[in-house]
């Protein structure tokens, strides 16, 4: 077992510069009888599938549980969504003379030309651009993990680290909209009521979250379907090739 | 099956490594992947406490005070994040108001109240590790993490400041300074890796898990 290297460097490791040769050839706990606790990172040996860990009581999994499918559903439902939290009025402001319906776009365009263009590049990247891309790099991942490529694994592990951080911010638009809401009620003057885009909006947020929380980073990093690459499937192959 | 407290395997890609022996302040990080493997938490754990503490006051304060108020033709209008909550509910948009309400008040609530359930016995070594529920409490804070989202509520009523300036007379509240510390404190708060209170409060203390089962 390669299990020897260990790095304490804060720096930790090169980074994109490295080619992928460099990658150290590490041993993943799936290939052997080492089981980490997903939850309280304790490290066992000799353990079972869905047996308890001792210290958090939590089943011991060695892959989150249906991680791909689950993923797939919730990105199908985060993009069936983000077309009315797109094209639905998130906002609608009503004063004495007009009624005014805005959309997520229509409100990065009133900032733009109101002059305020940094607000304008801010809710942009967190209500527009975020979710895009979030929707897309899972899709990525998802796709590249089902096939069990080998490609630009580094890279990928760094993109799903990405969508982790950023994915919280595209719930900006909501919050802006629930404060002007509860703010701006003056009776027959001016008042700000919340578009059902807003809803719309708010379950892509929360759809791309639970994707990226059931995507199970490891699986990138995989080379034999987890589902059937426990332990002991992969004895019997190695079993099989020696026959 | 039997714990190996020598190995480490890192959570975003399952290396095996040999558990590193951390100076004060180091990261060890995964040579495959770069994830952080183990931080050390020496003084950090002592300073968590007290931030716990100054973050739930600034949350009352948060809460408990309008966020903004707006003038417009002599008339005012202010509103407090519960205020708007409410707002929102009454207007039928109940699950987007329950949304708001559980990420800006509910869970980062949550896991402060949880941090100073599990730190105040062990700063001051009441019990000897049993506390009833760590485990419950520590998987709930787990789970929770991800959905705390005060900071982003807080650009959130920076944009709507901006927004509204243009049509009336914006005046911050004291809620918006208090919601401006809390983010501060809780990045800090939050920050710290619910994995290594396992360690700690569990796993290290031995008698605490044998006492809870």
């Amino acid at each position: 077992m390669s299990a020897g290297t260990h790095n304490t460097g804060v720096d930790g490791i090169d980074g994109a510069s490295q080619p992928v040769a460099a990658i150290p050839d590490l041993d993943s706990a799936i290939g052997t009888d080492i089981f980490p606790c997903h939850h309280c990172g304790t490290v066992w040996q000799g353990a079972q599938q869905d047996e308890q860990c001792e210290v958090c009581h939590a089943p011991l999994h060695r892959r989150r549980i249906d991680s791909l499918n689950r993923t797939w559903a919730f990105l199908i439902a985060a993009c069936i969504m983000y077309i009315p939290a797109n094209l639905m009025p998130v906002m609608i402001t009503s004063t004495l003379l007009d009624e005014q319906r805005d959309t997520i776009m229509s409100g990065i365009v009133y900032f733009w030309v109101s002059g305020s263009w940094e607000l304008a590049i801010v809710v942009f990247v967190a209500s527009f651009m975020v979710p895009l891309f979030k929707l897309v790099a899972l899709i990525i991942l998802t796709v590249s993990a089902r096939r069990r490529s080998s490609w630009q694994r580094l890279q990928r592990a760094k993109l799903y680290r990405v969508v982790e951080t950023i994915g919280r911010w595209s719930m900006l638009d909501v919050f802006v909209v629930s404060l002007l809401t509860g703010l701006v009620q003056i009776e027959g003057f001016a008042k700000i009521t919340a578009g059902i885009g807003v809803a719309a909006f708010g379950s892509v947020v929360v759809f791309t979250m639970l994707a990226s929380l059931s995507f199970d980073p490891r699986l990138i990093w995989d080379e034999v379907d987890p589902e059937a690459g426990q332990a002991t499937d992969k004895e019997q192959q190695k079993k099989d090739m020696n026959d | 099956m039997q714990e190996r407290p020598d190995l480490i395997v890192c959570e975003e890609c399952d290396a095996i490594h040999r558990r590193p022996v951390l100076a004060h302040a180091e990261v060890a990080r995964c040579l495959r992947c770069g994830a952080e493997l183990e931080r050390d938490t020496g003084s950090r754990l002592e300073r968590l406490l007290p931030l716990t503490v100054a973050s739930l006051i600034m949350f009352v304060i948060a809460n408990s005070f309008p966020i903004v108020q707006i003038e417009l033709q002599g008339l005012t209008s202010d509103t407090t994040l519960f205020g708007a909550v409410m707002v929102l509910n009454g207007e039928g948009m109940s699950l987007v108001a329950m949304l708001v309400l559980a990420t800006t008040i509910l869970f980062p609530l949550m896991q402060m109240l949880v941090l100073l359930y599990l730190l105040l016995p062990f700063a001051h070594d009441i019990h000897d590790g049993h506390r009833p529920g760590v485990k419950i409490l520590l998987r709930l804070m787990q789970i929770v993490r991800p959905w705390g989202m005060v900071e982003v509520f807080l650009l959130g009523v920076l944009v709507a400041l901006v927004k509204l300036s243009n049509m009336a007379a914006v005046v911050p509240g004291v809620a918006l300074w208090a919601f401006g510390a809390l983010t501060i404190l809780l990045t800090v708060v939050v920050s710290f890796n619910p994995r290594y209170l396992w360690r700690i409060l569990v796993s290290e203390r031995g008698d605490g898990g044998e006492a809870v089962r």
